[in-house]
């Protein structure tokens, strides 16, 4: 294991401990750190505990960890959750004034910076998270000039605020320099050559950013935690890229309008969670009959209904499989990282408009709200191409071909109509109640699987393949379960892990036939991932490794699972 | 043009005969014809019921899709090609029962959309239940002891949500039919133009005759009737109930696609845009 520290940032809703995670996160990745961050929050505004932690390493890593090193706690009344991931080595950072006893008696080393004091003085309470944030920044070591650039980046166009914060930054960043000078820290990590500038990117930027490197010209949602993430996003950057962005009386209305849009010749997207995505079942059906290409972000959260609105879980995965009425092909992709978002939302749009299906974005409240590091997200694969034909008269949209996919003509492209039922039909796209041509069809529709299948991701693997342990896992869990396995050094094991669910790739059968023991880690409470790799292999799990808490796995509890598991002799 | 144009050879229209449809069926096609509009410059949009069956029975693009939803993709037609003539078509259960959200929500965004709602106060699709704007006292197969709920008045509530267009017609009266909907479609921004129609088959109290004898033209014809007040005035009364334009704003309020990011520089369509790659590409650098 390299050299790492983590860092875990507590503060009430509305106290700002966002401000400084993006403020510190920024500041540590040019100051030649590798750094990731993820947070956990409560579903209210203002109050409460919140929680950010920001991973501090000599490699790229990029999972969340229970252990902290270093606890910044803003406010007070810190919850269990953090609570019992403090250990004996725990140094904790905060303000008497405002932590009053909570720390009284507790073991673990406290120093202290009297940050509310520092804030009165820089001219308002409010700016003690910009304290905190200079504070930090001595202590690993960042030249203030760096947070100074950021902190004019983000309150530069009001001046008085950034005064104030400025004074407060410049006054914590003092204090932690003079703790540094003490000695109270012994926090030493090599660092890159100056030069190092990463790509700091959280999940919903990498969500939009992909779909718009993919065409997504036209946005449409119901707001819902944490899809609506990404509505923000395009609803802030829609000038900058020039797209259509509309916020909907409902989701129903989202996704319908994102169909119109599609048959317009638009490259639309909703983007939900779970509650919105079982709202749009219908609209899904629709496109399917209709073969209208279209795209949902379905951002998971624990249900079932309400559920926990702010927190992470994996158990849409069903849902998105088996949603909508009738039989019809669908793609289901579930990004592991920044980068897999932004690469899958990218491709989603030309699957989407080339197959004419539903194709899924399956992520979840982490890897949406997690920031990442990418010494690069290359864009140089220029290549886009629309899908659709200019339309000639006597142009028939349902038209028989080998593979299954007719020609798409969209409205206004062409000299032919567009007609679009969503009544099975004929080629041309009237009302058909003949049995014939009902199955014909239907098979037509079908049939497009098996080419979706032939071009699906095949997983990753990593580890030894020929190992006799398979740990399988899909979408945010696994950069998780990399970094356990790395830890777990072992060499008869492999991680195998799914950016697509759905449809499997044909080599899914053979990569799990040659383990002797196949373990599925996922984040719900049935094991939806491993019941599908059984429908689809006929291999069952050994174990299941779950977790639905509504907090993501760590690598330490995902290390301690593996072990169990592996210790536990041969699966068959 | 010639309402000709419009016609689809061979078409198995499925009405009852007599039904109100084939009224107004053939009034929009004049009505097409003569703004000199081709089917390929028209999208029809529908949802589900007998109304929303009218796209098939004419040459135009077409999206028919689900009970209700009519009015949302044709809002996602005309934003991705302002271009287009959009007209979304239902009766009253299609756009006041299952898609009443949408409505209220569709005048609200103003998008530049006709829409028609063939009003024959049943459900004919389904068999002669109630729909929304079932009079008090009818009595169905389902509503035994007549229907209880008050009828929803689309043209008050249209005007109180501020629809830009709110008319009402009736099939019997073609002409005046034919000429409010050519005004709905030259109207910049969203039309309501509630059409009432009977239905000969489930619908035994409004009848034509009933129709005629509960209604009267509004005499003038203005080319602008912009005091919604008094149209609101219109919206509530009756029997007898005014026919005609009942509010058409004046002034030059801007449709939703006016005020899309997506047309501030360009009014192209969005099926000839491509990814704005450079710009994605800058904003990425900027994360660093």
């Amino acid at each position: 294991m390299g050299k790492e520290i983590s860092v875990v940032l507590c503060g009430a809703a509305g106290q700002g401990v966002q401000t400084v995670e993006s403020l510190l996160v920024k500041a540590l990745a040019r100051s030649g750190y590798h750094v990731f961050a993820t947070k956990e929050s409560m579903s209210r505004v203002r109050g409460g505990s919140n929680s950010t932690e920001i991973r501090i390493a000599d490699r790229h890593i990029e999972a969340f960890v229970d252990r902290i090193d270093l606890l910044v706690p803003l406010n007070g009344g810190l919850r269990p959750n953090i609570w019992k991931r403090l250990d004996g080595k725990t140094v904790i950072l905060g303000d008497r004034e405002e932590l009053k006893e909570e720390f009284e008696g507790h073991p673990n080393r406290f120093i202290e910076i009297p940050f509310l004091e520092i804030a009165r003085k820089a001219g308002g309470e409010v700016t003690a998270n910009s304290a905190a944030a200079g504070a930090l920044c001595a202590i690993f070591g960042v030249e203030f000039e760096l947070l100074d650039d950021l902190l004019k980046r983000r309150f530069g166009a009001k001046p008085e605020i950034l005064g104030k914060n400025h004074s407060s930054a410049t006054e914590g960043y003092n204090r932690g320099l003079a703790l540094v000078g003490s000695g109270a820290f012994g926090f030493r990590l090599p660092r890159r050559d100056p030069g190092w500038k990463p790509v700091m990117i959280d999940g919903h930027t990498a969500v939009s950013l992909g779909a718009l490197a993919g065409g997504c010209n036209f946005v449409t949602a119901y707001p819902m935690s944490p899809g609506s993430g990404v509505l923000a996003f395009m609803g802030q950057n829609a000038s900058k890229f020039d797209i259509a962005v509309e916020q909907a009386e409902d989701e129903i209305a989202a996704v319908n309008m994102a169909i119109g849009a599609w048959a317009a010749g638009a490259r639309a997207m909703a983007t939900t969670s779970g509650g919105g995505f079982a709202l749009m079942e219908e609209g899904i059906s629709l496109a399917a009959v209709t073969e209208t290409p279209l795209v949902i972000h379905l951002g998971q959260r624990p249900g079932p209904a309400t559920g926990m609105a702010t927190r992470t879980e994996q158990a849409d995965l069903e849902l998105a499989l088996y949603a909508g009425h009738g039989e019809f092909p669908r793609i289901i992709l579930s990004p592991g990282d920044a980068q897999e978002a932004f690469d899958l939302s990218r491709r989603a749009f030309d699957w989407a408009d080339r197959y004419q299906v539903p194709v899924f974005v399956l992520t979840d409240e982490y890897l949406l709200d997690s920031v990442y590091e990418r010494e690069k997200l290359p864009l140089e694969d220029g290549s886009f191409s629309h899908h659709f034909v200019e339309t000639q008269p006597g142009y028939l949209r349902y038209r028989m071909t080998e593979d299954g996919i007719s020609p798409r003509g969209v409205f206004g492209n062409g000299t032919g109509l567009v007609r679009i039922d969503s009544h099975e039909h004929d080629e041309s796209g009237h009302i058909e109640e003949d049995f014939e041509m009902r199955e014909r069809m239907q098979g037509k529709r079908m049939s497009k699987l098996d080419l979706l299948e032939r071009e699906a991701i095949p997983p990753s693997v990593h580890g030894n393949p020929d190992g006799n342990t398979v740990v399988a896992c899909w979408g945010s869990t696994g950069p998780i379960v990399k970094e356990a396995l790395d830890r777990l050094d072992r060499d008869d094991a492999a991680l195998v892990h799914f950016s697509q669910v759905y449809p499997l790739p044909p080599s899914t059968g053979r990569l799990l036939a040659g383990a002797k023991r196949l373990l599925v880690v996922e984040g719900n409470s049935t094991g939806q991932f491993a019941r599908l790799l059984r429908t689809h292999t006929g291999r069952k799990a050994d174990h299941l490794l779950l977790n639905f808490r509504g907090h993501q796995f760590s690598v330490e509890e995902i290390a301690r699972g593996l072990e169990k598991a592996l210790a536990g002799g041969e699966g068959r | 043009m010639s309402p000709r144009d419009f016609d689809v050879e061979h078409a198995d229209v499925s009405w009852c005969p007599g039904c109100g449809n084939f009224q107004i069926l053939s009034v929009l096609k004049e009505a097409l014809a003569e703004l000199g509009l081709s089917p390929r410059e028209v999208v029809l949009v529908s949802g589900i019921g007998q109304a929303a069956k009218t796209p098939h029975f004419m040459q135009g693009h077409i999206i028919q899709g689900l009970h209700g939803r009519g009015l949302p993709v044709a809002t996602g037609v005309k934003a991705a090609n302002p271009g287009m003539t959009v007209l979304a078509i239902g009766g009253d259960g299609d756009m006041y029962g299952e898609g009443g959200n949408h409505l209220v929500h569709t005048i609200r965004r103003n998008p530049d959309i006709t829409n028609l709602v063939h009003n024959n106060m049943v459900y004919g699709l389904t068999k002669g239940q109630a729909s929304p704007t079932s009079p008090i006292g009818l009595k169905t197969p389902v509503q035994v002891d007549g229907v209880f709920a008050e009828p929803l008045n689309p043209l008050a509530l249209a005007l109180s949500q501020g629809a830009s267009f709110v008319a009402r017609a009736f099939s019997g009266d073609m002409p005046g039919t034919r000429e409010i909907i050519k005004a709905a479609i030259l109207h910049r921004g969203y039309s309501l133009v509630d059409i009432f129609q009977p239905c000969v088959s489930f619908n035994k109290v409004n009848t034509y005759k009933w129709f005629k004898e509960n209604t009267y033209v509004l005499e003038d014809f203005p080319e602008t009737r912009n005091d919604r007040g008094k149209a609101m005035e219109l919206a509530l009364a009756g029997p007898p109930f005014p026919l005609g334009i009942l509010y058409r704003e004046k002034g030059d309020r801007p449709t939703f696609e006016d005020h899309l990011a997506a047309y501030r520089e360009t009014r192209e369509p969005l099926w000839r845009r491509t990814p704005p790659l450079e710009r994605i590409g800058s904003y990425i650098e900027g994360l660093r």
